[in-house]
């Protein structure tokens, strides 16, 4: 039996009734790593080692009967921008190419404390700018499904450690689709709680107000297990809610009765690759044969939302990126003062999609700009959190696409604004704090994945999952099979 | 001429405004440091509600409305000791605003407003290994100040002399001492000043361009300061020419202000609303608990113990400058009616053998119930004034009583009448040749024998005592 190829929920049954150890698991994943990695790049850090001493330290408890979670033993794979103890965190970028986090994020704290061994670090693009993984400063990380298409990003080292087996599951980071879009190029269920679910203390800064830690699974059930184990309040970060986490594995078998589900029109949904379009049209007659109640309606503020999101994007990212200045840690380049150091280490540190935000950002945030590009943004950016809380009272949940198009090529987009375009249908969830989910439902006419998404009202996870969970069954019967 | 201040004040809370570093002063470099002080990818801050309730009492000692809900803002700008190249502040909507601060200066109550008071962290320190950061091979960092929670309070342009600036200062020192929020140590840096001033040409009616001065580190030098840039300014005027903005240094050396301009430049700090912490909504419930804790400020205490204690300005000044003073004073008056003596003792020997001693009052061994003892001592005749001079040595030396330093030091007088008669007839009897001449009138030799008498007893005889038998046994 290949344990690799399994979703964590399969690895749980046959862990629980003995039937193979942490260390097989393990070992496992660490063999299809050495097998594949080369080719797919999806790591930049694997921790062998360490994930087979946690394995073994699982395997001790399970014997003496004190396992400390259903999911002890799992291994999983953390994107670079997530802090764990010890082990490089370089955000995919020059700068802190040598820098090793002295602390565990939050999340990571938590999946040592459920007895997961972590399996390393996954490729990104530099501090999470982009939507390929292709910025990313220190590898080529590929799309298991295509090896000449992009794995998505800025989660793309992550979507294709699990796409090709070398991690049963992965957290990513989402600030503007980053699990969502590496999740529909690579054929996976990517989670995007809602803003303040889960504890982004650990979780490199690129947007405060926009960053959440996502997760990448096989399936639904594996995602909703995931994000139970990282859900909650979390008393050192300020921004995550206190505010109960409801079972999400029990909505899973709700099916769609009752569910009032939501499609949005509009100039957006035009430009949509015909099978995604068809996809979408076929999963709502889906949804509604299994009784959910169908409703259109438009929400014509949502083509403001890529200006408003790259203003308040690049504007916190101007300031969060603002102190890897050479000082303390990370690069640093010699300069004949301070001034100096700083302008040579930025200048060598960064890659060039992160110097332009950087660039947008400053500006927007500028005496005699403000007011024109990042007031106006915060105000769109509540009128379109308004409105989305206007539309949840009429629908449970939205349906939508979560990308316009399949995996595209290497070196297809060089032009930002049309790589900035491809978040069109992912960022606005971010802007409204709002939980989202892709779920894959087939594939291309080129055998790429194809998917769609579902978002939910704040803390309405449930609803998400269970609906996401109706659209797993739809994408079954398509003929779906990872 | 108009003056405003901003001054930073730490917060004397146990841990940082961000972390729960330890904010102490000193300590090894770098070791009151965790990932959120030093800035470290991934680090959140957590507001600590301690620096939140200092800021509102300073707040609300300085007549200051309390925000129902402020927020904090990033100032960016890159500085070595600024970990996360930006100080987390607050700029639009600041903790406390609109009060008020009533001060003196000889003897005139004068009136000067604070526009606002709002929190904001601290940076850390750059040692050079030169004597500036020019002559510098290289620089170290120490951040274990980085993130000690601050006050910046600022007036508004209503102070009309240097010497009124420094009157407002020490009065603001003395209100936040009050309240016990900042330990206020200009030496320290724990109370630091910047100012800005104008003057207006005689006849002229606007006001002219606003410098700034920087790097005030002491009471006199704001003083020392302000008067040589009123100067400055006046001489340029006279020439004709304008006052140009800027931003000037205090060279406390030389005695004068240079500018900063080119280093300073114009910042934009770009400021923006910090996106890692809510807003900050204040209970208002809280800040009506908080305005009934705050103790008597320190004009209505001078005032009430002129009034109480019928002591002069002079002296009331005195004990109001520190409520621990004030405090020491007042438990002592209880058990104590000649609140004249007291607070001589206390401007006079008590603060001199304090000083002496390196001591503040708090550290002190002395307890007003033995300074009572002391005084009473005294008045008792059991030892003299200089004697218990002596005495209050040893009390603040030992922590003994006042009677048992007393006994120790076997200065008890003898008062007893048995025991002094017989010293003044063997005395009288051992000179009879001068009493014989001084019961003939010769007056001064009265203090000849009290003289002897108190050589015979080593000081310890009561002198008022043997004066009045001697004369009555030269009268037999
Ligand atoms: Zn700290």
């Amino acid at each position: 039996m290949k344990l690799h190829t399994l979703e964590a929920w399969s690895l749980r049954d046959l862990i629980r009734d003995g039937s193979v150890t942490s260390t097989d698991i393990v070992e496992s994943f660490l063999d299809q790593i050495r097998a594949r990695d080369a080719e797919i790049g999806a790591y930049i850090t694997v921790c062998g080692e360490q994930a087979l001493e946690a394995a073994k330290h699982s395997d001790e408890r399970r014997r003496e009967g004190r396992t400390l979670s259903d999911w002890d033993g799992i291994p999983a794979a953390i994107k670079d921008n997530i802090s764990v103890k010890g082990v490089a965190n370089t955000c995919g970028s020059h700068m802190l190419a040598q820098y090793h986090a002295p602390y565990d994020a939050h999340v990571v704290s938590l999946l040592k404390q459920a007895g997961m061994p972590i399996l390393g670090k996954t490729n990104m693009d530099e501090f999470a700018m982009g939507s390929s993984t292709e910025f990313s400063a220190l590898k080529t990380t590929r799309n298991p499904w295509d090896r000449q298409k992009v794995p998505g990003g800025s989660s793309g080292g992550s979507a294709a450690a699990v796409a090709s087996h070398q991690a049963p599951w992965a957290l990513g980071s989402d600030t503007g689709g980053s699990v969502r879009e590496p999740a529909a190029f690579c054929g996976l269920v990517g989670i995007k709680p809602t803003y303040g679910r889960v504890s982004r203390r650990g979780l490199v800064a690129f947007a405060s107000s926009l960053d959440q830690i996502g997760m990448l699974t096989h399936s639904v059930r594996d995602g909703a297990a995931l994000l139970q184990l990282l859900a909650g309040h979390d008393e050192l970060d300020s921004t995550s809610v206190r505010r109960e986490v409801p079972s999400y594995e029990s909505v899973l078998g709700a099916g769609a009765s009752g569910l009032r589900v939501g499609l949005l029109g509009g100039a957006s949904q035009q430009g949509l690759q015909p099978e995604i379009h068809e996809a979408l049209e076929q999963a709502a007659c889906f949804l509604a044969d299994q009784g959910a109640e169908i409703q259109e309606h438009a929400f014509p503020l949502l083509d403001k939302a890529i200006e408003t999101y790259y203003l308040v994007a690049t504007a916190e990212a101007s300031s969060n990126l603002a102190r890897y200045d050479g000082v303390r840690y990370g690069l640093r380049v010699e300069g004949s003062d301070t001034g100096e150091m700083f302008r040579r280490t930025r200048s060598e540190g960064f890659g060039p999609e992160v110097k332009r935000r950087i660039m947008l950002g400053t500006y927007a945030l500028s005496a005699g700009y403000y007011e024109a590009y990042y007031r106006k943004a915060q105000q769109v950016r509540t009128m379109i959190r308004d409105g989305f809380l206007e539309l949840f009272e009429k629908v449970d949940v939205l349906l939508g696409p979560t990308t316009a198009a399949s995996a595209f090529g290497f070196g297809e987009k060089p032009d930002p604004l049309q790589m900035y375009l491809t978040d069109i249908y992912t960022v606005p969830a971010n802007l409204a704090g709002l939980p989202a989910i892709h779920v894959p439902v087939g594939l291309d006419h080129g055998g790429l994945p194809i998917g769609l998404q579902i978002t939910a009202s704040p803390f309405a996870e449930t609803n998400a999952l269970r609906s996401a969970a109706v659209l797993e069954t739809f994408a079954r019967n398509r003929g779906w099979n990872r | 001429m108009i003056i405003g201040l901003e001054i930073h004040a730490e917060l004397s809370t146990r841990s940082k405004i961000f972390c729960s570093c330890s904010t102490a002063f000193g300590g090894e470099p770098n070791s009151r440091c965790c990932p959120v002080c030093l800035g470290l990818p991934g680090a959140l801050p957590l507001l600590n509600e301690t620096a939140v309730e200092y800021g509102i009492l300073a707040g609300l000692a300085l007549n200051c409305t309390i925000s129902v809900e402020s927020k904090f803002d990033r100032k960016n700008y890159f500085y070595p000791d600024l970990p996360k190249a930006y100080q987390i502040s607050q700029y639009d909507q600041p903790l406390c605003r609109d009060g008020w601060v009533e001060f003196e200066l000889e003897q005139e109550l004068l009136h000067a407003g604070v526009t606002r008071v709002h929190l904001e962290e601290e940076a850390g320190k750059s040692i050079h290994s030169g004597d500036n950061i020019l002559g510098s091979d290289y620089s170290s960092i120490d951040y274990n100040r980085a993130g000690i929670p601050l006050i910046e309070i600022v007036t508004e342009p209503d102070l009309r002399s240097p010497a009124q600036a420094k009157a407002f200062l020490e009065q603001l020192k003395r209100t936040l001492q009050y309240i016990d929020v900042s330990d206020c140590k200009m030496e320290e840096g724990s109370l630091r000043c910047d100012a800005n001033i104008s003057l207006r040409p005689q006849g002229g009616r606007a006001f002219g361009t606003k410098v700034e001065i920087k790097n005030l580190n002491s009471f006199r030098a704001v003083e020392r300061a302000l008067d040589h840039e009123v100067q400055r300014q006046r001489n340029v005027l006279e020439t004709g020419a304008a006052v140009v903005q800027d931003t000037r240094a205090w060279n406390e050396a030389k005695g004068v202000t240079v500018s900063m301009r080119s280093k300073e430049e114009s910042h934009d700090y770009r400021y923006f609303p910090e996106p890692d912490l809510p807003p900050l909504a204040v209970n208002q419930v809280w800040v009506e608990e908080l305005r009934q804790s705050l103790p008597e400020m320190p004009l209505p205490k001078r005032n009430r113990i002129m009034e109480q204690y019928g002591l002069g300005r002079y002296a009331s000044d005195f004990l109001a400058n520190s409520a621990i003073w004030a405090d020491f004073f007042e438990c002592a008056a209880k058990q104590y009616g000649n609140y004249k003596v007291l607070c001589n003792w206390l401007m006079g020997d008590v603060s001199r053998v304090l000083n002496a001693r390196q001591e503040e009052l708090p550290q002190s061994r002395l307890t007003p119930a033995a300074l009572v003892e002391l005084l009473r001592l005294v008045d008792d005749e059991i030892i003299s004034g200089s004697q218990a001079k002596d005495v209050l040595e040893e009390v603040c030396a030992t922590g003994r009583s006042s009677k048992q330093v007393t006994a120790d030091l076997g200065m008890e007088q003898i008062s007893d009448e048995d025991e002094l008669t017989a010293m003044v007839e063997e005395v009288l009897a051992a000179h009879p040749e001068q009493a014989q001449r001084c019961r003939e009138g010769e007056e001064r030799l009265v203090g000849y024998f009290v003289g002897q008498v108190m050589k015979l007893s080593r000081g310890q005889a009561n002198p008022k005592r043997v004066n009045a038998l001697l004369r009555q046994k030269l009268q037999q």
